[in-house]
C-alpha cells in the first residue's frame, strides 16, 4: 500500500512549515511536498493603498529581510514614476542590500546551518542549534553573531534603524551616508573579513568530510535564474536576468525584469499558500529553477571583486558544467559575504556616497511598475499596478523561497529516497530532511507573504489517508 | 477684564473670565490631554480626552470648551478620569484601521503620543476593521479615512483660517466622514486652495503629503497660531 510521510512542522528556518513523504506499494519514496501553512495576504490587502507607501509595508512581511522588499518595492515605485534615481541613491540601495546579504547569510550560516554540521546529524535536537555552537564553539559563535551585527549596522547607519526602516522610497532614498556611519561601517570591516576567512576556511574542510552530503542533499539537474550585469558579472540589485541550465550553458540572458512574465509561470498546488514558479518556456517539470546564492554564483562569470572572484574560481571548479548541489548553497552564502564585504569596502571610499542629492520627483507616469532586486534568498520581484492617483489595484509579489518551491520537493525526496528505511520515520532521516530544506535558507514568512516559530512534525499517511507514524518535534 | 478664582487639582488660580478651563490649566501648568483641540482655532469638544471633573456637576465636563466660573473646583486627573481617557482612545483606535507601523505619521502622531500617555497596551474591544478607501486624487495631499478620528481640526482649519469651507462631515455614527464640498473627490473640489493647513493640523496620518512613506510626515502646527495671531491680533511672532 503506498503512504505519505509528513514532517511537520520543520525546524530552524524563517516561519512554520511541513513536509510530505509519499511512499508507493513497493515501500520506495515517490515523491515529497513541502507545504507552506500559513497564510499572509499581502497582495491582496495592499489593494487600495497609495504606491508610496508600498516599501514601508511591504518590507513588514518579513523580520529577516525587510530590505529586500524595501528595494524592490522602491524599485517598481521608481518605475511608475518613470524616473531614473539620482545615482548616489542607487549606490546607497546597493550598500544598504550589501548589509543585508551579509547579516542575512551570517544567520543562515553561523545560527541555523553550522550547528548542523558542526555539532553533528545525531546531536540531539535541543543542542543541535545557535546556543549548542556557543557552548562548543564559543569564538566561532561569537564571531558569527557579530558578522551579522554588522551588516544590521550598515542597515542601521543608514535607514536610522536595524529592522523595517522606511528608507528607500520610490524615486530614491530618504537619507545619505553621514561620515560617522561611514566610519563605523569601515573601522569593523576587518573583524568582517576575519571572520569570512575563518567560516570559508571551516566549510572547506566541512566539504572535505561531508561529500556524501554534497551528493545527496538537493544534487539533481536543473535550472538557474538571477540577476547579472551587462557583462555577466554577479550582480545583486540591478541587472537583468539571466537563466542557465545544469550544464552550465546560458539559456536566457538579459531579460529585463519587468517583462519576468514571459519567462516565469507560477503553478499553484492546492496543498500549501507557497506558490511554485517555473521556467515559462519550459513548463512546470522541465522548468525547475532555483534562485538564492548557489543560482547567482552559478549564472555569473566573475565577482567583481579580487577575494571573491578567487572563491568563485575554487566554487566553480568543484564540478563539470553547473554546481547542482544544494549542499553548497552553504558555500555560495560565504563567499557573497565576502564578495559584500570587498564591494563594501569600495564604496566607502565614494565621495558620492555622501551627496545630499537624493530623490527624484514625478508623478504617476506609469500604471505599471516592476521591480527586481536579488534578496539573500533569491530574485525578489514586487509588480504593481496603480490607478491615476496612485492606488494600487493589483498587486504581485514573487519571492526567493516560492521559486525555490519545486527544488525543495526534489531535495526532501532525494534525501528520503536515500535515508527512508520502511514506513517508520527515522530521527536520522528527519534531521537530514530538515538539513535539506535549510540548504535553501527558506523565509516562509516571505514566501507566502507566517508568523511562528518553526518547529518539525513528520507524518506517514497510507494513500486512503491513515496516519501510519506521526513524529512531532517542537 | 473680569478676573475669576478657581482651584484645579488643590490649586488655586486665577484665568480671566473669558478663559476655558483647559486655558487656565495650561497658564497654572497643568497639562490636560488633547486631541481635537488647536491652538488658533475655536474649540468643539469632539475627541473627550480633556474631560474632567468639577465639584458640583455629576457629568464630566470637556475642559475645552468650559469657561471658568468663580470658585470652581476642578479635577483633571482622577482614576475615573484616567479610565475614561483609556476608553476614549481604545475605542479610537478599534473604530478605524490604526497601524501605526506602516502610517506615514508614526512617531509623530498625537493619536499614537497620546496612547503611549495613558498607558494603553492593549484595546479591550473588537476593532471594526471598516474598509475606507483613500482619496489621492488631490495633487499635493491624500486623505484616507482609515487614519482619520473626526476631530474635525481639518475642517475648522479650512473655514476658520483658510476661510475655503472645502471641508465638511458627512453621515452619521461610525459612518461619518469627512468630505470635500459636496463629496467630491478632493483633487476636484472647486472651492480647495490647496493651501494645506488642513494637513498641517491633522492629528494623526488620515490627511498627508503625497509621495509620504512611513513615518515621514512631520507637520508645522504653529504655523496656524502664527496666520490667526497676525489677523486677528496683528502680531507677526518669528
Amino acid at each position: 500500500m503506498s503512504k505519505r510521510i509528513v514532517i511537520d512542522p520543520v525546524t530552524r528556518i524563517e516561519g512554520h512549515a511541513k513536509i510530505s513523504i509519499f511512499v508507493d506499494d513497493a515501500g520506495n519514496v515517490s515523491d515529497a511536498e513541502f507545504h507552506v501553512v500559513e497564510f499572509r495576504g499581502f497582495e491582496k490587502f495592499c489593494e487600495g493603498r497609495p504606491y508610496t507607501e508600498m516599501p514601508g509595508i511591504t518590507q513588514r512581511i518579513c523580520g529577516i529581510c525587510p530590505i529586500s522588499h524595501m528595494l524592490a518595492s522602491a524599485k517598481a515605485g521608481d518605475a511608475i514614476m518613470a524616473v531614473s534615481i539620482p545615482p548616489a541613491a542607487d549606490k546607497l540601495r546597493r550598500l544598504i542590500n550589501l548589509g543585508q546579504l551579509v547579516q542575512s547569510h551570517a544567520l543562515s550560516f553561523f545560527h541555523l546551518s553550522a550547528p548542523d554540521f558542526l555539532l553533528g546529524w545525531e546531536t540531539p535536537p535541543a543542542q543541535r542549534n545557535v546556543f549548542g555552537l556557543i557552548t562548543n564553539h564559543k569564538d566561532l559563535a561569537r564571531a558569527g553573531i557579530r558578522l551579522r551585527q554588522f551588516g544590521q549596522e550598515i542597515i542601521e547607519v543608514l535607514g536610522g534603524k536595524k529592522i523595517h526602516p522606511a528608507w528607500a522610497v520610490p524615486g530614491g532614498v530618504r537619507s545619505p551616508l553621514t561620515r560617522e556611519g561611514a566610519a563605523k561601517i569601515g573601522a569593523w570591516l576587518p573583524e568582517a573579513f576575519a571572520t569570512t576567512r575563518v567560516a570559508l576556511d571551516l566549510f572547506k574542510q566541512v566539504l572535505t568530510t561531508h561529500q556524501r552530503e554534497v551528493q545527496l542533499y538537493g544534487n539533481f539537474p536543473s535550472l538557474f535564474m538571477g540577476l547579472v550585469d551587462p557583462d555577466g558579472g554577479w550582480e545583486h540589485h540591478g541587472g537583468k536576468l539571466r537563466f542557465t541550465d545544469s550544464s552550465d550553458s546560458i539559456i536566457a540572458d538579459q531579460i529585463d525584469p519587468k517583462d519576468y512574465l514571459t519567462v516565469i509561470g507560477e503553478q499553484v498546488q492546492n496543498s500549501s499558500y507557497l506558490k511554485s514558479p517555473y521556467y515559462l518556456p519550459l513548463g512546470p517539470t522541465d522548468g525547475v529553477y532555483r534562485v538564492g546564492p548557489l543560482a547567482r554564483l552559478n549564472v555569473c562569470s566573475h565577482m567583481g571583486v579580487p577575494q571573491a572572484d578567487a572563491e568563485l574560481k575554487n566554487f566553480k571548479s568543484l564540478a563539470h558544467g553547473a554546481i547542482t548541489s544544494s549542499f553548497l548553497y552553504h558555500y555560495a552564502r560565504l563567499i557573497e559575504i565576502l564578495a559584500s564585504l570587498e564591494t563594501i569596502e569600495r564604496y566607502l571610499s565614494d565621495e558620492e556616497l555622501f551627496s545630499t542629492y537624493l530623490c527624484a520627483d514625478a508623478g504617476i507616469n506609469s500604471l505599471h511598475g516592476v521591480g527586481a532586486s536579488e534578496a539573500p534568498r533569491g530574485t525578489l520581484f514586487h509588480d504593481y499596478t496603480v490607478d491615476r492617483n496612485g492606488l494600487l489595484q493589483k498587486v504581485n509579489l514573487i519571492v526567493a523561497t516560492g521559486q525555490n518551491n519545486l527544488a525543495m520537493n526534489r531535495t526532501v525526496a532525494q534525501i528520503a529516497r536515500h535515508f527512508a528505511r520502511g514506513p517508520e520515520i527515522t530521527e536520522p532521516m528527519l534531521n537530514r530532511i530538515e538539513h535539506g530544506i535549510r540548504c535553501y535558507d527558506p523565509c516562509l514568512s516571505c514566501s507566502t507573504h507566517a508568523a511562528g516559530r518553526m518547529a518539525l512534525d513528520v507524518r506517514m499517511i497510507a494513500t486512503n489517508g491513515q496516519v501510519l507514524h506521526e513524529m512531532r518535534r517542537e | 477684564m473680569a478676573v475669576k478664582t478657581l482651584t484645579i487639582d488643590g490649586k488655586t488660580i486665577s484665568a480671566e473670565e473669558s478663559a476655558t478651563i483647559l486655558q487656565a490649566a495650561e497658564e497654572a501648568g497643568v497639562i490636560i490631554p488633547t486631541l481635537c483641540h488647536l491652538d488658533g482655532i475655536y474649540d468643539v469638544g469632539a475627541c473627550r480626552l480633556c474631560l474632567v471633573e468639577i465639584v458640583g456637576y455629576t457629568k464630566l465636563m470637556s475642559a475645552c470648551t468650559t469657561r471658568v466660573r468663580e470658585g470652581m473646583e476642578v479635577t483633571t486627573n482622577s482614576e475615573r478620569l484616567r479610565n475614561y481617557r483609556r476608553m476614549t482612545l481604545e475605542l479610537l483606535f478599534a473604530e478605524r484601521n490604526h497601524i501605526c507601523a506602516v502610517c506615514v505619521a508614526n512617531g509623530h502622531c498625537e493619536l499614537q503620543a497620546l496612547a503611549y500617555e495613558q498607558g494603553m497596551d492593549h484595546v479591550r474591544y473588537d476593532y471594526c476593521y471598516p474598509k475606507w478607501e483613500v482619496d489621492a486624487s488631490h495633487r499635493l495631499f491624500g486623505m484616507d479615512h482609515n487614519r482619520c478620528i473626526l476631530c474635525t481640526r481639518c475642517v475648522r482649519a479650512c473655514w476658520h483660517i483658510e476661510g475655503a469651507g472645502t471641508k465638511n462631515v458627512s453621515g452619521r455614527g461610525n459612518q461619518s466622514r469627512i468630505i470635500c464640498d459636496l463629496n467630491d473627490n478632493w483633487g476636484v473640489s472647486k472651492t480647495c486652495t490647496s493651501c494645506g493647513k488642513c494637513v498641517m493640523a491633522c492629528p494623526t496620518g488620515a490627511l498627508f503629503h503625497q509621495g509620504s512613506t512611513a513615518a515621514e510626515m512631520q507637520r508645522d502646527r504653529s504655523k496656524l497660531e502664527f496666520i490667526v495671531n497676525a489677523r486677528e491680533k496683528k502680531q507677526w511672532s518669528v
